[in-house]
Parts: structure tokens; C-alpha cells; sequence
């Protein structure tokens, strides 16, 4: 019996994702009175396309790949691009009223980096037939991955934006090099894991009930830790901090098993949160900012406080898309853009979207606790959690659970390197999910050879 | 690793819940409090960023909205804004909104529920909802010339089409420019406002509709409906009309503003005293309808009943139980006799219009966003306050006030094609109208027959003779009565 590859499923979900944007383009143009954009078609159709061609890659190189990852981070972009557009629609109506050149649209530079990022996830497909592979190369991952963490601070290349020093600009281009670090390093962080988590699994002491590592097997954790705090005080970039921090200790928890992990790391999150407060000037705004943003409403708080705002706007139901004010938040197409969505989607548009991301976050811890390899296993675990921590981070930010801190929101936010490092960590769980959901006699990798009978 | 997978994604759907109560509570428990606040621009801009529907005279918009550069969209402007400012009100971001602006916001705002098919767009697509029309029943003629008539003084006049109850002409003065409370700056908002409330003439009290005055001479009308009502009197019944009327039970004498007697031998007809306006005879007349017959007749008029035109009026009153003195006091519209100028206006509308009182109304149409009528306002009867029989007399003894009485002033009106037009009358004036300043009056009626035009004219501070009725608001319910039936 042929096992369903479901990958008809998957494109009539694209379809879905794909109706559902031409829908809220075209409700943005009526509610915002612009009518239907000129260009919506010819868009539309571009979309269409990019969509397919990942479709179509994922049929041949992934057939038997979860049918569920790729059309959930093709509606994320897509409703990403649908709101930059509303939020560009704006900006061009304020320009208009006090007779200023219009801005250019952001929107055609994100549908850029969009087919940039199904061109990578197609390479991904392409060059990777078995993320095995990417074992071999645990240290040059781990190397390239710091380097591009402290690329920021590199003379002339490395760029300082509202503060934080996280940009490289080469040419006109600018990146976030953090994007990718975080997917080389959670393949570091894999592949070095799988090597030494017996050991570090050992057990010598025992306090209080709870058995802890032995004191030379701290060293990477301590490691990491040390990364992550010059990231803070070097980058003063807090989210990415957090993102490394965060991810490194629940992988360390995967591999080992071992919850003493959590205790420690929580000590030294507690270490360095208190040092980092009491040490830096930003950080204590940010706290402040946290506890009483009205009080802060004029200068540091104005940010959430709009945010907020704005989400109260949105209510239940929201102001439907073009019926709001998500250009007064400040970043509304970046950092803010959940806030943004909220507004016009009101709470079930938001909880919807918080669902995609479950959802998809989900289907990725699924996919590692169904391949077979524990490399496979740590890096499918670690790569969805990064989009689960970085979605925590930043939503919890912008509706004020926790301190704000910049990081972007997958697929949604304006941002290519972004869009482009979270289609890469799609392809790569797309090629672990293949290999886990494949018939198990599949000794080789040509998946069109002919099916064979299992019995199960 | 199985297991310390599925453990973190217990942690992680915990931290989803956290994001998921959160946003709940923000949007859901919070939101009011979050919109309520001051620093919030999103109401006022929701309030700002739609186009709000005029509100028109005719063809022409007395308030309309005007798009600007600033943060908020659309700015208010009144393009005669004093001189309509009593029947558009103002809309403010600091004060909020008063007159039609007020009354009529679901229209003007497009919230209303007569734009159902709009606000089903509203809903289905999120479109901002645009505003609907406000059509008034003024005439741009007669406010105008109410308003020029009305320059320099402290003062009303509300005139009213007698068949059906619309409101003509409704201005006061002094006024307030609605352009500056309306504007987008708050600082200049507040010091004007503080400037209009610091005014001794009080700029801010809409006076043809709020002000109460004792009405005076002007209702002698309501004491004569009530005589002739009764069925013992006509205009030729004879009264006793001396110099001086001894108030019952007191010490105190009334006497005429003439200081003389009223007619040959102390006697006078009822048509004389009214075109003389003589106080002894009506003063007799009152007592000997009773209080109660008076208050009557002034209910079925208007008084005691609050209208809303939408603009909620005051309450004019005829005290609750005088005695005989206060009773002669009240039947020549003192002691505490109360009326705005529309509810004299009602008076003298209802006289014309056969003795049915029609209720007063300043909104012709509401239209669509789409300039599609919605509802067309319909004359509502108030109450029949005379037969009709009685009405003509009482229109009869009106004009003799204009022809050989003390309303000269309205002498001689004609059409403009030269025809001489009937008008009658009634002039009035209260010794202590508010802050103890005399106020003059006049009520006019024209045509007297199949009347156009029923206008009731206040002017505080005018002089303290029966004269001044005539003098000081004559010429303007003249100016007024010739616009209208030009």
C-alpha cells in the first residue's frame, strides 16, 4: 500500500493562503478608499507563483514531507505582505494630505525578499538530500555562526539602527547576519549536543533533591552564556540575547534530559538580567517602560502605549483591514506589526495567527519526535523552538507580558534577512520531516522507487 | 529525547496560553479603559478621519467639513457661523458638541441606523462610514434678516411657518463664531471659551429657545384666546378700562403704561384694549376668567410642555396658583409668567393657523451619504387651542394692533410686487426681564390671512415703555416678515 504523501492537501491549502490574501488586498483598497491597486493582479500572480514553485519542490525533492509547514508560513508571509501594504497605503494617504513625496512602497521589497527566500528554500531542497549531512559540518556551522553574530561589530560594515548594532551593510544592502546565526548555531548547537550529551548527562552532585551536572561539564553552558551576554552588552541587541540563551538551554534539555539544566540557566538569567539592569541605561528604561509604559507615554512607553491602543481599538472583532490607525504605532510593519494586525483583526484575527504559529511550531517538535536520528531530533526541536521563543519574545513585548525587546515576528514583519533565514529553517524542517514520514523500508533517498508493501 | 520534547512543548503551549489571556484581556476587559484615555488620538481620529455630513439651508451648507493637512482629517468650518451658530451649535474636540451638531450626530457621523445599506457595507467590509445630510426648515432670507436686525443688541427672534410648525428663522445675540470652538487647537479653543463664558451678555445661551422671559404685553394674545374661548367675550364686548386697576386684596394699583384711561367713561371694547394694550382691562379680564382659565389656554399653546425641535427648548410657565392680584399680574404676562420667544412665536402661529398649534421643527430631511432622502419631517399637530371662529376674531383684533394700535412700525408692508399685506400684531413689554432688564417684544403674523410667517422678537435690555416693543423690535419682525414673503 502506497503511504499518501498529502501533497495535494498542501496545495489546496496554498490555494487557501492565497485567496485569502487577494481578499485582504482587495478589502484594504475598499476600506481605505483607494479602490483596487492597479498592480493587484500582476502581484497577486507573482505570489501565485512563488507559492507553486515551492509546492512543486516540495512534490519532487520532499514528497513525503508535512503537508502542513509549508502552506503555514506561506499564509504568515502572505498576510505579512497584505499588512505592509495597508501600512504603505497609509503612509501614502498621510503623505498625500500634506502634500509630501509619497513614500516608496515597502511592499515590493518585501515580495522581493520573498522570492529570495523560496529561491534559498528551493537551493535548501535542492542541495540537501538528508540533513545528515549538515552533521559534518557541526564547527565550521558553530564558527560562521559566531562570526556572523559579532559581524554587527565589525569597522565600516557594521551598522548601529535605533540603537541596537545589528545590521551589516555591504553595497545598498543591508542584513541582520543574527538571522542566520541562529539557524547555523542551532545546527551547532545540534550536531555538538548529539557528541557530548552522555556525558554531560552525568550525574555527580545532588542538592536539594535535584541532581546537577559536574562542575567541568558546565564549560558550555557558561559558554553560551558569555556569548549571549556580549551580544547584549556589545549589540545591546536584548531579544537576540534571550533568542540564544533561551535556545541553547532547551536544547540542552532535549539532549540531556536533565531538568537540573533549567536550574542553572534560570540562576544565570537571573545573574545576568540583575547585572545587565543594574549595568545598562536601556535595559532599566526597558523595565520601567514595562511596569508603567503611561508613565513613560510621551518618550520611552509611546511605543507600547500606541500598541496597546491600538489593540484596544481592535477589540473583538477588530476594525476590519484598512479600518484602523495601525500607522500610529511607531515600527508597525517591523517590531509592532502584531499590534498592527490586532487592530484590524481584532482578537480572533490575532489568536487565529497566534494559532498558525502553534500550529506550525508544533508540526515541527512532531516532525523531531518522529525522525529517527537524534541529530535530526535536536535540530528539528531547535529549530522550531527558535521560532516559538522569538514569536513569545516579540508578542509578548509588543502586548506588554514581558519587558519589550527587539526581535522580529517570523514571516510576518518587514525585514528580508528575516523572511529569508525563516524559509530556510522551513526547508530544513520540510527535509527532516521527509526522512521522518517516509515509508521505513526507504533505505534509499529516491523517493519515486517503486513502493513497497510494509507491513505495520 | 523524546520525552524532554514533549515536556518543553508543554512548557511552550503554556507560554501560548499566557500570550493568548493576555491579548484577551487587553482587547477585550481593558479596551474601554484603554480607549477612554486622554492621550488616545484613535477615538478622536475615528471621530476626525470621516467625512461629517453637512448641515444645509436650502442648497447651502451652514457647517460642513473640509479636509486638512493635520493629524485630524477633516476640520468643521461654518461658513456664516454666527449668524447660525443657535441652530448648528458647535463641535468641539475640547467641549464636545452642542445645537443640531449634537442632536443630529448619528446622521452627520453616518452612525445612524437609517443608513442601514451603508453601515452593512460598514460591517461586511470595514469601510469607514461616511456622514449623512442635515436638511434645516430655515430661510436663509428671514435668518438673514433677523441676524442684521438683531446686530448690537442682546436678544432673540424664532420665526415659525404657522401651517406647519417649521421653523423660519431661529438667532441669537450676541453669538459665538461655532469656527474657532470647532477647530483643531485646544488652546485656542479653551481661551475662547473662557472669553464667551466671562461675557456679561452671555453669548453661549441659545436665546430664541432657552432664555425665559416674562412675555409681557405680547401675552394680552393668550388672555383674549381665553376670553373669547370661554364664550363670553367678542372683540366688541366692553370692559372696564380706567386709568389705574385696584388690585384685589392689596393696596396696590396697576396702571396703564399711558397713565390714562383706557377709553371714553372708562370703558373700552376687547379689540380696543388689545390694540391699546391696555393693563387695567386685561388685568379685569384676567381675574374674571380665573387663573385657571388662563393657564389652560396657555397649556393648549405650549406652555408647561418641554419641545424638542430637536434642540430641547425650555419650559415656558404660567404660575402654578396665584391669587387674584397675581392672577391680574399674570393675565398682562408679569408677575411669573415665563416664555422663550419660540414659545410666543407657537402663540401667534396658532392664531394664524385657524387656532391649531403646530409643533415647532428645525429639520426639514435627513439624507443618505448618497444624497438620497431618508425621512422628510411631517407638521405634527401640538394641540387645538381655540376654534377657529375665535382664532379669526382674535387675528382681527391682531391687525387693529398693527392699523390704529401700538404695533406702528409694521405699518404698510407690502409685497414685493406692491401689494399691501395684512399683518397683525402684538407688541409687549416686560418691566423685569432676566438680570432685572426690561425686555421688549413683539409678535407679528402675516399675511393676517392664510399666514406665511408667525415671528416672536426679544430684545433684552430695550427700554422700559410700552412704546419700545414697537420701536426696538418692530423693525426687526418688519425685516423679517418682508424677507420671508419676498
Amino acid at each position: 500500500m502506497k503511504r499518501p504523501t498529502r501533497r495535494n492537501f498542501e496545495l489546496l491549502l496554498l490555494v487557501m493562503a492565497w485567496g485569502l490574501g487577494v481578499l485582504g488586498t482587495v478589502q484594504v483598497g475598499w476600506a481605505t478608499g483607494e479602490g483596487l491597486h492597479p498592480r493587484l493582479w500582476i502581484t497577486a500572480a507573482v505570489v501565485g507563483v512563488l507559492a507553486l514553485i515551492a509546492h512543486l519542490i516540495v512534490r519532487w525533492r520532499v514528497p513525503y514531507a508535512d503537508p502542513l509547514l509549508l502552506p503555514l508560513a506561506t499564509l504568515l508571509t502572505i498576510l505579512g505582505l497584505v499588512m505592509i501594504y495597508r501600512l504603505d497605503v497609509a503612509a501614502a494617504q498621510r503623505a498625500e494630505r500634506v502634500g509630501a513625496v509619497p513614500p516608496t512602497p515597502d511592499v515590493y521589497n518585501q515580495l522581493t525578499w520573498y522570492a529570495v527566500g523560496v529561491t534559498l528554500f528551493v537551493l535548501v531542497l535542492l542541495a540537501l538530500r538528508d540533513h545528515r549531512i549538515l552533521q559534518r559540518y557541526t564547527y565550521t556551522a558553530g564558527m560562521v555562526g559566531i562570526i556572523l553574530l559579532i559581524l554587527p561589530l565589525a569597522p565600516v560594515i557594521g551598522t548601529t539602527v535605533n540603537g541596537a548594532t545589528l545590521w551589516v551593510r555591504v553595497g545598498g544592502l543591508t542584513f541582520q547576519p543574527a538571522e542566520l546565526a541562529k539557524i547555523l548555531l542551532t545546527i551547532f548547537f545540534a550536531g555538538y549536543l548529539v557528541v557530548t550529551r552522555d556525558s554531560l548527562a552525568l550525574v555527580r552532585t545532588r542538592v536539594l533533591g535535584i541532581e546537577f551536572p559536574r562542575p567541568r561539564d558546565l564549560g558550555p553552558i557558561l559558554v553560551a552564556w558569555l556569548v549571549s551576554l556580549a551580544v547584549l552588552v556589545f549589540e545591546r541587541d536584548l531579544g537576540t540575547s534571550l533568542l540564544f540563551f533561551g535556545l541553547f538551554v532547551s536544547m540542552l534539555y532535549i539532549a540531556t534530559q536533565r531538568r537540573s539544566w533549567f536550574v542553572l540557566a534560570g540562576a544565570l538569567f537571573a545573574i545576568g538580567a540583575v547585572f545587565a539592569y543594574l549595568a545598562f541605561g536601556h535595559v532599566r528604561v526597558r523595565v520601567q517602560v514595562w511596569l508603567d509604559p503611561f508613565a513613560y507615554a510621551d518618550t520611552g512607553g509611546f511605543q507600547i502605549v500606541q500598541s496597546l491602543y491600538g489593540l484596544a481599538n481592535g477589540g473583538l472583532l477588530g476594525t476590519g483591514l484598512g479600518g484602523g490607525y495601525p500607522s500610529l504605532v511607531p515600527f508597525a510593519n517591523t517590531d509592532f506589526v502584531v499590534a498592527a494586525l490586532g487592530e484590524e483583526l481584532g482578537l480572533t484575527g490575532l489568536i487565529a495567527i497566534l494559532l498558525l504559529y502553534a500550529v506550525l511550531v508544533e508540526r515541527g517538535l512532531r516532525t523531531a519526535v518522529a525522525v529517527r536520528d537524534p541529530f535530526g531530533q535536536l535540530l528539528a526541536a531547535g529549530l522550531s523552538i527558535t521560532l516559538a521563543i522569538q514569536v513569545f519574545v516579540i508578542v509578548g513585548g509588543v502586548t506588554r507580558l514581558i519587558p519589550l525587546t527587539g526581535l522580529t515576528t517570523p514571516f510576518l514583519s518587514y525585514g528580508g534577512s528575516s523572511l529569508v533565514a525563516n524559509w530556510i529553517i522551513i526547508a530544513l524542517l520540510l527535509v527532516i520531516s521527509h526522512r521522518a514520514r517516509r515509508p521505513l523500508e526507504g533505505q534509499t533517498d529516491d523517493a519515486s522507487m517503486p513502493t513497497q508493501v510494509v507491513s505495520r | 529525547m523524546t520525552r524532554s520534547i514533549r515536556r518543553l512543548s508543554v512548557v511552550l503551549t503554556l507560554l501560548l496560553l499566557a500570550l493568548l489571556v493576555n491579548v484577551t484581556i487587553i482587547q477585550v476587559y481593558q479596551s474601554d479603559d484603554y480607549r477612554a484615555r486622554a492621550d488616545n488620538q484613535r477615538v478622536l481620529l475615528e471621530e476626525y478621519g470621516r467625512e461629517r455630513g453637512p448641515i444645509l439651508v436650502g442648497a447651502d451648507p451652514i457647517a460642513r467639513s473640509r479636509e486638512t493637512a493635520g493629524t485630524l482629517r477633516y476640520l468643521r468650518v461654518y461658513p456664516e457661523g454666527e449668524k447660525y451658530a443657535s441652530v448648528t451649535g458647535f463641535y468641539s474636540i475640547v467641549y464636545g458638541a452642542t445645537g443640531l451638531e449634537r442632536t443630529e450626530n448619528d446622521v452627520l457621523s453616518g452612525s445612524s441606523d437609517l443608513f442601514f445599506v451603508d453601515r452593512l457595507q460598514q460591517l461586511i467590509a470595514g469601510r469607514q462610514p461616511r456622514g449623512g445630510a442635515v436638511t434645516t426648515t430655515i430661510d436663509a432670507r428671514a435668518q438673514n434678516a433677523a441676524w442684521r436686525g438683531l446686530q448690537g443688541t442682546s436678544g432673540a427672534v424664532l420665526a415659525i411657518e404657522p401651517s406647519t410648525g417649521r421653523i423660519l428663522a431661529q438667532v441669537q445675540a450676541p453669538s459665538f463664531d461655532p469656527n474657532i470652538l470647532s477647530s483643531h487647537d485646544p488652546a485656542s479653543i479653551r481661551d475662547y471659551y473662557e472669553s464667551l463664558l466671562d461675557d456679561s451678555a452671555q453669548p453661549l445661551i441659545n436665546r430664541p429657545i432657552v432664555a425665559l422671559n416674562p412675555p409681557g404685553s405680547t401675552f394680552k394674545l393668550v388672555t383674549a384666546a381665553a376670553a373669547l374661548s370661554s364664550g363670553r367675550f367678542s372683540p366688541d364686548s366692553v370692559l372696564p378700562g380706567p386709568a389705574e386697576y385696584d388690585l384685589p386684596l392689596s393696596t396696590r394699583t396697576l396702571r396703564n403704561w399711558t397713565g390714562e384711561e383706557c377709553g371714553p367713561d372708562e370703558q373700552v371694547t376687547l379689540i380696543e384694549a388689545l390694540a391699546q394694550s391696555c393693563n387695567t382691562a386685561f388685568a379685569w379680564l384676567g381675574n374674571e376668567l380665573g387663573a385657571d382659565a388662563l393657564r389652560e389656554q396657555s397649556e393648549a399653546f405650549g406652555f408647561d410642555t418641554a419641545f424638542t425641535t430637536p434642540l430641547r427648548a425650555s419650559t415656558s410657565r404660567f404660575p402654578d396658583s396665584p391669587d387674584a392680584p397675581q392672577t391680574a399680574l399674570s393675565a398682562i404676562g408679569q408677575f411669573d409668567v415665563r416664555a422663550t420667544a419660540m414659545q410666543m412665536a407657537m402663540v401667534t402661529a396658532g392664531i394664524g393657523n385657524n387656532g391649531i398649534v403646530m409643533e415647532p421643527y428645525l429639520v426639514q430631511e435627513i439624507r443618505g451619504p448618497d444624497l438620497a432622502i431618508l425621512r422628510t419631517s411631517t407638521p405634527k399637530e401640538f394641540e387645538r387651542a381655540m376654534t377657529p371662529e375665535a382664532a379669526a376674531d382674535l387675528v382681527e383684533m391682531m391687525v387693529a394692533v398693527v392699523d390704529r394700535g401700538t404695533a406702528g412700525a409694521l405699518r404698510g408692508i407690502t409685497t414685493p410686487d406692491g401689494q399691501a399685506v395684512s399683518v397683525g400684531a402684538k407688541t409687549g413689554t416686560a418691566q423685569t426681564g432676566r438680570d432685572g432688564a426690561p425686555v421688549a417684544w413683539i409678535v407679528a403674523l402675516a399675511p393676517a390671512t392664510n399666514p406665511q410667517i408667525a415671528v416672536a422678537v426679544a430684545v433684552e435690555d430695550g427700554g422700559d415703555n410700552e412704546v419700545s416693543g414697537n420701536a426696538i423690535a418692530g423693525p426687526i419682525a418688519r425685516a423679517v416678515i418682508e424677507a420671508a414673503l419676498r
